[in-house]
């Protein structure tokens, strides 16, 4: 009731905050029940943590059977090695050789993965498994601890590998 | 029947004797078909999309048979999909969207709010990043479903983005917005607040029905000219931010990798592209003579000002006729009437978009990109015709 009554008076508010007054606040927490960003500054990640070692016991259970052993790929994608082989005829895109940001890692197993049940997993699980690919990658140590101030501190060795957009890049108007 | 019969005659120019033989050869006529509350493509009509053989349908694509389209208008049953997670069954009663993060006023609006906004109706085409990837190879697709199906054009009704973060109030230091889907996975996209300002629909209604499960129901972004992905389906949630999440859809896919080992990060638009649909690959002439070529050309960027086509492999080139009105960043439908000799042809399109950019061929592309930058592949795409009148990848 104490709820109820709290939504209508804030609705009053935005009803006559907008130009055509449609729609409602939301209550600060169905915002933070919604909220699923994670930002590469960190900015979204949950409380909790995991390490390799426990990441590998949910590896196996949960990823393993289309990521292959040691995630170096099996019906999906390869998740370690590759790096070094961007400039070559053979490129090897993997979370070690081509993703910028640690960050994108964890939002993505954990609103995405496992692929048949998607947001199974708990933060921490989330934690040890994105643990667990970092360190196949040689990207952290055997027992450093993923959590919010340790994952967005972690720097990915294709970090400076982007570029903006450089199109038109053919035709007389092109940027070069 | 009588008056069916009269307008049969007067239409065709039957002669009078000609039709009362025929209808008494054939005996009365049975009645047709009762109204019915929803309708069906006639039974004849078996164009479908293509589907890839895959383990994971729920993550796959299917493509738009563009060769049996007219006009510039995909029907609904036909537009492509590209689905991460399969096709969520939602509720639009229960369906809301969220609008919060770097604005005055946090939002959340109902199905039955939105439709309340002032609304548009705009004729766009989608198209995915990864359209004619095949066509990066030596060998492309062996027809335009196959090699340019992963885009299709509708007209999209809702109500402008600028107009739902007005009344949220977007604070000064905002730069980006990320949108979310309400499909399992939570497909989500960065996108950048100016385009979020200018033209982005947040459309309930296609090519005037609701939008289809497949395409976004209840609710979808439609993005003008920007690469598919970004069109976020089953639309939930709008965060203004300011940064970009960098997430895995647009940087680990959706990026492009040049030679030099450095891939472009947020390549949104989709460049000026054409493809001639009919003769194309699969096709058989009937016979030599006249043949009218046709086919569908569009830009990310705005309109289509002209498309040329070549008939003897890009030596020489003639203005085809684009039908008019043309929209921005839609499907163009271009015509050129072409009398076939019987001989070997070799048929090409290539479009010149408003900002005076011409489409480019492979050559072209993969002199400035290399050839493991995947996704937005727009070279003109050579058809052969062969003296048989057997029509294939050239």
């Amino acid at each position: 009731m104490r709820k109820a009554l709290l939504v209508l008076t804030v609705s009053i508010v935005a009803a006559q905050s907008g130009k055509y007054g449609v729609g409602r606040a939301p209550a600060p927490e169905e915002i933070k029940r919604l909220d699923l960003t994670v930002l590469p500054d960190g900015t979204g990640l949950p409380a909790g943590g995991g390490s390799a070692a426990e990441g590998k016991l949910v590896y196996e259970r949960r990823c393993q059977r289309c990521h292959g052993a040691e995630a170096k790929g099996g019906d999906e994608v390869a998740m370690v090695g590759g790096q070094g082989t961007l400039p070559t005829p053979k490129p090897l895109k993997t979370v070690g050789s081509y993703w910028p940001h640690a960050t994108t890692l964890f939002d993505y197993v954990r609103r995405a993965m496992p692929f048949k049940e998607p947001g199974i997993l708990t933060a921490d699980q989330v934690y040890a498994v994105t643990a667990y690919i970092l360190q196949l990658n040689g990207i952290i140590k055997d027992g450093e601890r993923m959590d919010a101030k340790s994952l967005p501190a972690v720097r990915m060795p294709n970090r400076d590998g982007f570029i903006p957009d450089s199109r038109p890049d053919t035709g007389p108007k092109a940027k070069r | 029947m009588q008056w069916g019969a009269g307008i049969g005659v007067a239409m065709t120019g039957c002669s009078k004797t000609e039709k009362t033989a025929a209808v008494e050869e054939e005996g009365p006529s049975q009645l047709g078909a009762t109204i019915r509350a929803y309708g069906e493509r006639s039974p004849h009509e078996k164009s479908a999309r293509f589907l890839p053989d895959t383990k994971t349908p729920e993550a796959a694509s299917s493509r738009t048979p563009l060769a049996d389209s007219h006009g510039i208008i995909t029907p609904n049953g036909l537009h492509f999909e590209r689905h991460h997670s399969g096709v969520p069954t939602i509720d639009p009663a229960a369906h809301k969207l969220l609008i919060h993060g770097l604005v005055s006023n946090p939002l959340m609006l109902t199905m039955g709010e939105l439709k309340r906004l002032p609304s548009v109706s705009r004729v766009h085409f989608i198209e995915c990043a990864g359209n004619s990837r095949s066509e990066w190879g030596t060998k492309g697709a062996p027809d335009v479903r196959q090699s340019h199906g992963l885009a299709s054009c509708s007209e999209w009704t809702g109500v402008l983005l600028s107009v739902l973060l007005a009344e949220a109030g977007v604070q000064a230091k905002a730069k980006w917005l990320i949108a979310e889907g309400d499909d399992p996975c939570h497909m989500q996209r960065s996108i950048p607040l100016s385009k979020a300002l200018d033209d982005i629909i947040v459309a309930y209604g296609q090519n005037g029905e609701s939008l289809r499960p497949e395409q976004g129901y209840p609710l979808r972004l439609v993005v003008p000219g920007y690469e598919g992905n970004i069109n976020v389906k089953w639309l939930r949630r709008i965060n203004v931010t300011d940064q970009p999440g960098m997430v895995k859809d647009e940087t680990s896919k959706y990026t492009e990798l040049l030679g030099d080992g450095k891939a472009r990060i947020f390549t949104f638009e989709m460049d000026a592209k054409s493809v001639i649909t009919y003769p194309s690959g699969g096709h058989q002439l009937e016979g030599k003579g006249f043949h009218q070529i046709t086919g569908l050309a569009w830009s990310g960027r705005g309109r289509v000002e002209t498309v040329e086509i070549s008939t003897d492999g890009g030596k020489t080139w003639k203005k085809a006729e684009l039908q008019e009105p043309r929209h921005r960043m839609a499907f163009t439908r271009f015509r050129l009437g072409w009398t076939w000799d019987g001989g070997e042809a070799v048929l090409v399109s290539r479009c010149t978009d408003e900002t005076g950019y011409t489409q480019p061929t492979r050559d072209d592309l993969i002199a400035v990109r290399g050839k493991n930058s995947d996704y937005h592949c727009n070279a003109t795409k050579p058809w052969m015709v062969s003296a048989d009148g057997k029509v294939t990848n050239a």
